[in-house]
């Protein structure tokens, strides 16, 4: 009883840790993203709330927060309200398995325990992909539930992308899984130690994953619904998509929920791809018992590269027709995904030792 | 506790697929029967089969149900527009499978055998299991599967492409 009483304890801070990462990563990306935009265009972006509109994030939550709650009339009530929770737990679910420092166990009063992964589930993969792919139902009821023409078409607009590209992610990490031999991503990454040139991304023998991660990026910028993929919320076609008709706290449900998939695929191309919380020489990393410290600086560090690379593709790239999407990820897409796993395990089977 | 566990379980199932066929909005069925899988998949974990849990959400819960729930947005059917008239024959049904269902819980003594969990812990994962058993006891039947998945695709095609290939 003593035992559960604490690893119940252990646990509990752990995700109440990585949950506050996770939340206060979100704020900053909002501010972030109209900043790094607003470079990008030659402007200056916010400026007015604290010193050079650092406190942006804070003003924006204040508002969201004590804004009127509208329900619109014929809309159905239960749907209404559980759908931004239903796009917003699967968001923040997968950081269960995602490990951002070393497989270290230690010991506290006689208790194992895991440190730097909430949980190390052996089908860590499927599991936020199998969560990924409830996100769906938030967004399609809550286009459906809003009783409005732009939201349940931006539903159903969202719901045929997401099953047409989440295809698309789960092909473009079997490789990873092959050459792996894995699910756990715990495992996925110390198969990655020692060097960028051990990275699945980079490593020569049997095959270099990169094709496999450019895949596995286009398809997460569509399954986060972002630029150039946001049809189902394209302003200029559909005022605001599934979410046109909610305000204050519901909306920003599902402007968090966008963010932590944002930061969630990002840390999913890190771990699969770009190993982890290892440094990309052996000599950047610190040794013995600081090696936690340089590990969560390189895994920070990479996520954060990425989720700039989503803000550099928004801020350049045109929005998609709706067949063009449909096109691109039936028929280019795919079949690369399949050949890549085809070449992939053909070679992994030629050079097992690679 | 596991007891507990699986009394919970069985019992949401139970419900959920009942409210599946009893509800009259189409949306609130598919709903229920989201809430169906998950508790499925919680079986599937109590039994340690966590990868046939987790595939189960991805493949029925992610992939098919959300299918259902756009057809039925797409036709947007209202509550009131009851089309079937299945009330007799589910009726005959339900009362020959309830007297069955009766009569083998009577003459094996209300025991029931628990399934066997899977190897908890071991050094080989139920992936790799289900892996191996499928790529050798079950081959034939696996090839079988696949198949026929390739058929229905052709079909399909073929379906979808007639108006195409007349109009040329």
């Amino acid at each position: 009883m003593f035992d559960t009483s604490i690893k119940l304890a252990l646990t509990l801070s752990q995700i109440g840790a990585v949950m506050g990462v996770v939340l206060l990563t979100v704020a900053i990306l909002t501010l972030l993203e109209r900043k790094v935009l607003s470079w990008m265009q030659d402007r200056m972006g916010p400026m007015e709330v604290g010193p050079y509109g650092v406190l942006q994030p804070v003003a924006d939550g204040l508002k969201l927060f004590f804004k009127e709650d509208i329900i619109p009339a014929g809309a159905n009530k239960i749907m209404f309200s559980l759908a931004p929770i239903l796009v917003l737990v699967p968001a923040l679910i997968g950081f269960a398995v995602i490990p951002f420092g070393p497989n270290w166990t230690i010991d506290v009063m006689g208790v194992e325990f895991k440190p730097f992964v909430i949980s190390d589930i052996n089908i860590g993969v499927l599991y936020i992909l199998a969560f990924a792919s409830i996100g769906a139902y938030g967004v399609i009821l809550g286009g459906w539930a809003s009783n409005s023409k732009y939201s349940l078409l931006g539903g159903l607009r969202s719901a045929a992308q997401l099953i047409s590209y989440e295809l698309n992610v789960g092909l473009a990490i079997v490789g990873v899984l092959l050459l792996a031999g894995s699910l756990s991503l715990v495992e996925i990454t110390e198969a990655q130690a020692g060097g960028f040139w051990n990275w699945f991304a980079f490593d020569p023998v049997p095959f270099p994953q990169f094709i496999a991660f450019v895949i596995f990026l286009i398809a997460s910028v569509a399954e986060t619904n972002r630029l150039p993929f946001d049809l189902p919320e394209a302003e200029s076609e559909l005022v605001a998509g599934f979410f046109t008709e909610y305000s204050g706290m519901r909306f920003a449900f599902f402007f968090m929920a966008e963010y932590a998939n944002m930061i969630l695929v990002s840390c999913m191309s890190t771990v699969l791809f770009f190993g982890g919380w290892h440094a990309p020489l052996p000599v950047l990393q610190a040794p013995g018992v600081f090696a936690w410290v340089t590990g969560i600086f390189w895994f920070t560090a990479k996520v954060y590269f990425f989720l700039f690379l989503f803000f550099w593709i928004r801020a350049t790239l045109p929005r998609l027709r709706y067949d063009q999407l449909m096109r691109f990820g039936w028929k280019v897409l795919l079949p690369i995904a399949l050949g890549n796993i085809v070449v992939t395990s053909l070679l992994a089977y030629i050079f097992p030792n690679g | 506790m596991a007891t507990f566990v699986f009394l919970y379980f069985a019992a949401v199932i139970v419900m959920a697929a009942s409210l599946v066929v009893v509800l009259r909005n189409p949306i609130y069925s598919a709903l229920s029967l989201l809430v169906m899988f998950f508790h499925v998949a919680g079986l599937y974990v109590t039994l340690h089969a966590e990868f046939l849990a987790a595939i189960q959400i991805i493949v029925y819960a992610g992939a098919i149900l959300v299918l259902y729930l756009f057809v039925v947005m797409l036709l947007n059917v209202k509550r009131e527009e009851q089309f079937n008239q299945q009330g007799p024959v589910a009726l005959f049904l339900g009362v020959v499978l309830l007297t069955e269902a009766v009569l083998l819980a009577v003459s094996r003594g209300f025991t029931v055998g628990t399934p066997e969990p899977g190897r908890e812990g071991s050094a080989v994962g139920n992936t790799e299991s289900i892996g191996e058993i499928l790529y050798s006891t079950y081959l034939f039947p696996f090839e079988i599967a696949s198949l026929i998945l390739l058929v229905a695709m052709i079909g399909a095609v073929i379906l979808s492409k007639k108006g195409i290939m007349e109009s040329k």
